[in-house]
């Protein structure tokens, strides 16, 4: 039963989400914002709760399981990818190392300059 | 007669949507067996292995995807809850990220350009079209965000999917191996890093390496979604940037 309360806070916190990004016409997805209250929401409140952790715990522990049907639509688009595919091996392959090793070395060099001493 | 009433029954499922529920948890139990069964090696990461399955099993019965996706839109469905869900390994990071705030925020937010401008300068230079290059600009990011994110700028989300699989993928499997080599040591440097470019695969490929690394590559994950998701849009309304 604590995991369906869990669930049905995150899908208000989604509904919430979606509501003011389409009467602010906020350009972030619904469900970010959603994310963005509740963690603001525990944050506030100080602590999690055993129905939130399991509701959350249901849908996390598979996450990978949630974007198969999207990407299952691939083969919709087998020809786009065809014709592109250096440009898009190139993006994949070299921007993730350019953003993995630039992330890397900004990181070292802020943490070094910049963090709290505890 | 045994042949039209298999046909009979085809033309059942094929209509309803239990079909394409039923093959899209059986596909990822399969893949999920097997990547445990190799030891969590990236090269069969299960979102890829089961798509794969279910994509030759739709050719081959001539199934077409908004047949599929009739029954798979119920598993889709969840990325919504499973967004919001996110916030609370970002709160269970809490004292990372009150330590580390300033150096974090400005790595995470020169970070995330970084991922959603390489992509796009990179595949713009090479000639991609339009579209992907959109799809494109925000496939470090984990995908239920990214998908959202593609959708909003006029990107196509399922290509995303795919881009953002692919990237966890590489990312996963070089990644160790290439901050080595760039001799950076500390965990939450490596762990950031990881996070930030290979979302939730580069976050289980840091688990593997050590906890601390794992924690910050999950939080530089939910944190570089979030960020993104505030200046892809941004962006992309650049005139020299996606044209």
């Amino acid at each position: 039963m604590h995991y369906l309360n869990g669930l049905t806070l995150l899908l208000i916190y989604q509904l919430v989400g979606e509501v003011s990004t389409l009467a602010l016409r906020l350009p972030v997805p619904g469900p970010v914002l959603g994310m963005v209250l509740l963690f603001l929401t525990l944050v506030i409140r100080g602590r999690s709760s055993t129905a939130l952790d399991s509701g959350a715990n249901a849908l996390l522990s598979h996450l990978s399981l949630l974007f198969v049907p999207a990407g299952v639509g691939l083969m919709v688009h087998f020809d786009r990818i065809a014709q592109e595919w250096l440009p898009i091996s190139v993006a994949v392959v070299l921007g993730t190392m350019i953003t993995m090793a630039s992330t890397a070395a900004i990181m070292q060099v802020s943490t070094k300059l910049l963090a709290k001493r505890s | 007669m045994a042949e039209p009433a298999l046909a009979e029954i085809w033309v059942y499922l094929s209509a309803s949507p239990l079909l394409g529920l039923t093959i899209t948890l059986a596909a990822y139990s399969v893949a999920h067996r097997l990547y445990v069964f190799a030891n969590g090696n990236p090269l069969l990461n299960p979102v890829v292995t089961s798509i794969a399955m279910l994509i030759v099993f739709l050719l081959l019965t001539d199934t077409s995807y908004a047949d599929y996706f009739e029954g798979g839109q119920y598993v889709h469905f969840l990325l919504g809850p499973a967004t919001v869900a996110l916030a609370i390994p970002l709160y269970q990071q809490a004292a990372n990220l009150k330590k580390l705030w300033l150096p974090l925020s400005i790595t995470l937010f020169s970070g995330a350009s970084i991922g959603a401008l390489s992509a796009v300068l990179l595949a713009k230079f090479l000639d991609a079209g339009l579209q992907t290059q959109l799809s494109l600009a925000p496939k470090s990011v984990t995908a239920p965000v990214a998908m959202g994110i593609s959708e909003n700028i006029g990107g196509i989300p399922s290509l995303t999917a795919a881009f953002v699989a692919a990237t966890g993928i590489f990312g996963a499997i070089v990644g160790t191996k290439l901050l080595a080599l760039l001799r950076f040591k500390d965990n939450s440097t490596i762990g950031v890093a990881l996070g930030l470019s290979a979302h939730g695969i580069g976050t289980a490929r840091a688990f593997q390496v050590n906890s601390e690394m794992g924690a910050f590559a999950g939080l530089a994950m939910a944190l570089s979604a979030l960020i993104t998701a505030f200046i892809v849009p941004w962006l992309v309304e650049l005139p020299w940037l996606v044209n």
